[in-house]
């Protein structure tokens, strides 16, 4: 059966940069044109479940707890993007943070407290469905034990709106690595779904060898991508490197957002890994919301230059009928 | 800094030389290498293109990871055991190893770089 649709628009996820994070549109084709709206009805006819139209923000790298040189402001850039993202004519229905929610700290009293101190601000966020996953800065010390205890597991995965999220842990282990044992999970939550079905998989560390010098890969993210190669609308947002990055695979994409306490240079043009200095004049440059420090007039200009468009738009569609078997366990497929 | 680190490379490589016999080995020049939270010593350390040289590491410490991946370099430093990476270089250039086996706060500014001209 043929679709008279557009199909490499119907499943699009438009990325817009806020200054404080990522903001994602999901199929804003579907309720455009008649067309979208007729893939609409269909998709639903065939799941139960379609993809519908939402946004979602992307959250990264709080870093609650630091204090230092780079950035003597702590949560000012954290709190300052809750009030960003709370001002969003379109609410987004997630919110999901990927990793360095707190910075380390020896103790764990001190690793909870910030813990603590890292929910209480999240929960001024009007979007309630918030997911995280852990930086190894929350995991890493004791292999995520503490991170279990206040925010639950460090690897999941769920749906929404016909989309499937999956959170993934590459820091809790000593090396930056995922393991073979959450490949093995991650092979099986995969297996329930159809190659056209929506990815988006959310982790701290970038899954591709971005910067090994500077830490900045998984040693076995391959692996992951490898599970995911066949899916055709694979998305990956990660932190870690306190900057936007966007890479494109033939499998997948991979976009960083900023991080909310002290930005890293490029490494292509920075010969060490050292945080970008802080500017008592622009204490937000590069990171979280650029127009605190604006003056009278330029906030809204400011915040337009700090929109950065980044389209994630996904393969096309493959063809096939679709969506029938998504969200449906392998065991009832065929 | 560079140049005492590099005096101390060659003082120790001297060292281990002798305590391996004359440095008979195929593998050439021992450099030895020390690993703590969160540096290993000598910070630098400059090799000759094509030149064999073994890198004997040791951890004062805790266990630390060895790794640079263009030159190929993957290892685990365990406390209590020295652990010999055998190298020739093949470029030349600046390359930065790290330590990626999680060791504490200041695991992420751990690292060895490598001057190979
Ligand atoms: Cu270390």
């Amino acid at each position: 059966m043929r679709h008279p649709i557009d199909r490499r628009s119907f499943l699009r996820i438009a990325g817009l940069s806020l200054g404080a994070g990522a903001l994602y549109r999901v199929a804003p084709a579907l309720a455009a044109g008649p067309g979208g709206r007729d893939t609409a009805r269909r998709l639903a006819r065939a799941n139960g479940e379609g993809v519908t139209p939402f946004s979602f923000v992307q959250l990264s790298d709080t870093h609650v707890g630091f204090r230092g040189p780079p950035n003597p402001t702590g949560t000012l850039a954290f709190e300052r993007a809750v009030e960003v993202v709370n001002g969003l004519r379109e609410q987004p229905e997630l919110v999901l943070f990927t990793g360095d929610l707190t910075h380390d700290a020896e103790g764990r009293a001190e690793r909870l407290a910030r813990m603590r101190r890292f929910q209480q601000l999240a929960s001024g966020l009007r979007a309630k469905a918030r997911h995280a996953v852990p930086g190894e800065h929350d995991a890493a010390i004791d292999g995520g034990a503490l991170y279990r205890e206040v925010f639950g597991e460090t690897s999941y995965a769920f749906d929404h709106r016909g989309v499937h999220f999956v959170a993934l842990d590459n820091v809790s282990r000593p090396k930056p690595e995922i393991g073979a044992e959450r490949l093995a999970w991650l092979r099986q939550d995969l297996a329930r779904y159809p190659v056209t079905a929506p990815i988006v998989v959310f982790t701290h560390r970038p899954l591709f060898d971005l910067k090994p010098e500077w830490e900045w890969f998984t040693r076995d993210g391959a692996e992951a991508m490898k599970l995911l190669a066949p899916y055709e609308n694979v998305t990956v947002l990660y932190g870690h490197i306190h900057r936007e990055h966007v890479h494109q695979e033939p499998n997948g994409r991979h976009v960083a957002a900023r991080s909310l306490i002290f930005a890293f240079p490029d490494p292509a043009a920075a010969a060490e890994k050292k945080p970008a200095p802080f500017d008592p004049q622009r204490p937000f440059r590069n990171l979280g919301p650029r127009l605190l420090h604006a003056g009278p007039g330029a906030s809204s200009r400011t915040l337009a230059l700090g929109m950065e468009e980044v389209e994630l738009t996904l393969r096309e569609h493959s063809g096939t009928e679709g969506f029938q078997q998504l969200l449906r366990p392998s065991t009832l497929e065929g | 800094m560079t140049t005492t680190g590099w005096r101390w490379a060659r003082a120790a490589a001297a060292a281990a030389l002798l305590a391996f016999g004359g440095g008979a080995s195929a593998a050439g020049r021992v450099i030895e290498v020390k690993a703590k939270r969160f540096e290993f010593s000598p910070a630098e350390l400059r090799l000759k293109l094509g030149e064999p040289v073994t890198l004997r590491v040791t951890s004062a410490d805790v266990t630390h990871g060895f790794y640079q991946k263009e030159l190929g370099i993957d290892a685990e430093i365990e406390p209590g055991r020295a652990t010999e990476v055998a190298l020739t270089p093949t470029r030349a250039g600046r390359f930065t190893l790290i330590c990626d086996h999680f060791c504490g706060a200041g695991h992420g500014n751990m690292r060895l770089v490598l001057v190979v001209e």
